[in-house]
């Protein structure tokens, strides 16, 4: 248990405390003194006003205009005008997500071939098709290799309260 | 408190990189620390580069706080990814390219020059400030990812260019003082760290790949510059070590020239197609061309690669202008405008240079690096042969210009062609990661790089003789410090007595050469090419005004000079942490006083 969460815990919780106040009247045979809670080191305070949703959008946004793309109708447009666009898109986007999310397989093995499946059909990390019966299947083909996220690091956003919905500001060119 | 952790920080032009180990491990585990910046107004994400540039907020932007930090609340500037984006819409409130600006020392490096011609209203910073500016965000983002470690009590480890000469790492070390930097930190060059990145990524089977009389070029192109340096590999008591032979001049060539290039002539085919591009295009259409480069240039690279600018509307495809750029073109280009084939006899072509010249980065004339190249080599190697080639730097991601350029050396040196070293694939971050194996193995006795001085050290000596109205006297160049004088060394300089004027200070005019390595201290240079030797800060000193100097030839007795004046030689050191002192040692009394770097205005020269 960290030192902030056992900070957090005298102060609610009375039956902690007294467990705690307990402990540290009591000689103990360690060695080594109890770890004093350090005093929080001096940071500016953050203005976290804003769903990490949003600030997502922003990301995909400023990184990869892909707001732009998904909101503009492209029924009109050839494959290849689409296709010129969406390279530069799908680089700036997936790059950013690589940044941020680091996303992973969740089975390493090449799609198309033959995988065991064991208990990771019952956490969710695996999903069943084709002839399900009651008993367990223990392997099958390999269809989608799923993904994962290894970490995530959306940007922290400081802006004020009432621009918490602005995924990105108006320009406005002056002359 | 000791040091839990050694860090190596790579303070590059256009992108600075910490790297840090933990102490307390059996082995090196390099790790970059991700760096918190802000990426766009309100912003904040870690990022495992910081890019060098520095933007000044207007004073709304300060009101608002929209640049705040967690550890700068009240920021009036930026450092970092969102600095570099706004210098595309403001040029003007950005600075970039710091690093090169402490480099050239014909202008007062501690004068509020930049941004670069920037209107009166925008606060101005030296370019030692703003390296120091960015120094302060890394120190500050260590802390904050590590609080219980303060920086300064850490083993900290600086990279600079190898051909930074005296003056410029004397600003750098002042920066990263006043940054926080421990006062016990050490300057590693460049290519060396690239060598370290090297020697951690290959262990001790370096021992096998190389071996004594071996000697390996080490070619850094990153962003804006190019640095080259000659490594040796010789015996010390039956173990085998490196030795930094030779280093090169600091060239203002590199990656980013080459992308501008591409833009340019990409620029022209929009243009072509009637569309002009304004500057966030511009910038936009640079980032495009960088990729191009990596993609047309790589191995199984396509034929062509397709530049779209969107419409700068929501409407990103109505807007939408491709242009279409061959790899032929591209190829041609690139290759033959930076990497032209060169014989080893061809020498970089000198700009005209013309009556007037703008004050500003002295900007290569000549972009063929591979001309430069063979300078450099013919004079490093003096007729001995290469063996083996490390590339590092971005720009090597293109492997068609890895492969240009080892074609190169292999047509110069057919007989023996050298042998491509397989250096790190990070090319990003093997300086900084380099930097930080340096510092642990300094500390765990590991395989070191000897180098000593890069560049022999000259002091200007007007000599005596008839006086010729509207010319100065004649000037001789006295040698202060040998190339390769060691650290932790010093040495008198055996000379004629010069006078020093009582009172007043004295001034010398200070040179230094990459290419003479055989002068000792006390030859006296009648004359030298401009390609020999580079003119740097001079150096000055005061002596007191009392009369407690002892030894003063008063005008009666000498007959010679109007005032007091008193008989000095020079005494040359270089530190424990390769700093050079120079000082003026009194001939008869016990009296010394050290030279330091002038950095005002010469209006003489």
């Amino acid at each position: 248990m960290g030192r902030i969460s056992i900070a957090w815990q005298v102060l609610v919780n009375g039956v902690f405390a007294a467990r705690v106040t307990k402990l540290l009247e009591t000689p103990t045979t360690i060695a080594a003194p109890v770890q004093p809670v350090a005093p929080p080191k001096l940071v500016a305070p953050m203005r976290p006003l804003r769903s990490d949703a949003v600030t997502l959008l922003a990301a995909f946004q400023r990184e990869g205009r892909l707001i732009d793309f998904l909101k503009e109708p492209i029924e009109t447009y050839s494959d290849a005008q689409v296709g010129a666009a969406v390279r530069d898109i799908h680089r700036d986007c997936s790059g950013m997500l690589e940044r941020q999310f680091a996303l992973r397989p969740v089975l390493d093995q090449a799609e198309g071939s033959n995988v065991t499946i064991g208990a990771n059909a019952k956490n969710g990390r695996i999903k069943l098709t084709g002839k399900i019966g009651d008993n367990p299947q223990t392997s099958g083909t390999l269809v989608h290799h799923g993904w994962l996220v290894t970490k995530s690091e959306v940007p922290i956003w400081t802006g004020d309260p009432d621009a918490a919905t602005i995924v990105t500001p108006a320009e406005v060119e002056v002359r | 408190m000791s040091a839990q952790f050694v860090i190596g920080i790579d303070l590059g032009t256009t992108n600075s990189v910490l790297a840090y180990s933990a102490l307390n491990e059996a082995q090196a585990d390099v790790q970059l620390l991700p760096i918190p910046q802000l990426v766009a107004a309100n912003t904040i994400e870690s990022r495992s580069m910081l890019p060098s540039f520095l933007y000044q907020c207007t004073s709304d932007e300060s009101a608002a706080r929209s640049f705040a930090l967690p550890w700068n609340a009240d920021a009036t500037f930026t450092v970092g990814h969102g600095a570099r984006s706004l210098s595309a819409e403001f040029p003007d409130r950005t600075v970039g390219a710091a690093k090169s600006w402490l480099g050239h020392s014909k202008i007062d490096r501690h004068q509020p020059l930049l941004p670069w011609h920037a209107s009166d209203d925008i606060t101005k910073i030296s370019p030692v400030t703003a390296s120091q500016r960015y120094l302060e965000h890394l120190v500050a983002a260590w802390h904050q990812a590590f609080p219980d470690a303060p920086f300064a009590a850490q083993n900290v480890v600086l990279t600079v260019p190898a051909s930074f000469d005296a003056s410029a790492r004397e600003l750098t070390r002042e920066a990263a003082l006043t940054a926080g930097l421990p006062p016990t930190f050490v300057l590693l060059e460049e290519p060396q760290a690239a060598t370290y990145a090297w020697l951690n990524a290959v262990g001790d089977r370096w021992r096998k790949l190389l071996k004594v009389g071996d000697r390996m070029l080490v070619c850094d192109i990153g962003g804006g510059t190019t640095d080259l340096t000659l490594v040796e590999v010789a015996a010390d008591h039956g173990e085998l070590t490196l030795r930094r032979a030779a280093v090169g001049n600091h060239l203002l060539v590199g990656g980013d020239n080459m992308d501008l290039a591409l833009a340019h002539y990409v620029a022209q085919l929009f243009q072509a197609k009637g569309m002009t591009l304004d500057p966030w295009q511009s910038v936009s259409l640079w980032h495009s061309c960088r990729n191009a480069k990596e993609s047309l240039l790589s191995v199984s690279g396509p034929e062509e690669y397709t530049i779209s600018i969107p419409g700068r509307s929501s409407r990103l495809i109505a807007g939408l202008v491709s242009v279409t750029v061959e790899r032929i073109h591209a190829t041609d280009l690139l290759l033959n405008g930076f990497f032209p084939n060169a014989l080893l006899t061809e020498r970089p072509a000198r700009g005209r240079v013309s009556g007037f010249r703008e004050i500003g980065l002295p900007y290569e004339s000549d972009t063929a690096i591979t001309r430069h190249l063979a300078a450099f080599l013919n004079q490093a190697l003096a007729g001995e042969n290469l063996t083996h080639v490390l590339f590092n730097g971005g720009v090597f991601k293109a492997s068609a210009l890895r492969s240009r350029l080892l074609g190169q050396l292999q047509s110069w040196y057919p007989d023996a062609p050298p042998e491509i070293v397989d250096g790190s694939d990070d090319l990003d971050f093997s300086v900084a990661r380099g930097a930080c194996f340096y510092g642990w193995t300094k500390l765990r006795d590991g395989v070191r790089i000897r180098g000593g001085t890069a560049r022999s050290y000259y002091v200007g000596i007007e000599t005596a003789g008839l006086a010729i109205p509207g010319t100065g006297r004649p000037l001789k160049a006295l040698c202060v410090v040998p190339h390769g004088m060691e650290e932790g060394t010093e040495v008198d300089v055996p000379s004629d007595p010069i006078g020093l004027v009582v009172g007043e200070s004295a001034r010398f005019r200070f040179f230094s050469s990459a290419s003479r390595r055989t002068d000792q201290p006390g030859d006296l240079l009648p004359r030298w090419s401009p390609e020999e030797l580079n003119e740097t800060d001079s150096l000055e000193a005061t002596l007191p005004t009392s009369a407690t100097v002892p030894g003063i030839a008063t005008p009666g007795e000498s007959g010679l000079a109007e005032e007091d004046y008193v008989p000095v030689t020079f005494h040359s050191r270089i530190t424990e942490l390769g700093i050079l002192e120079l000082w003026c040692v009194h001939e008869s009394a016990d009296q010394r006083w050290k030279l330091e770097f002038s950095v005002r205005d010469d209006v003489e020269r």
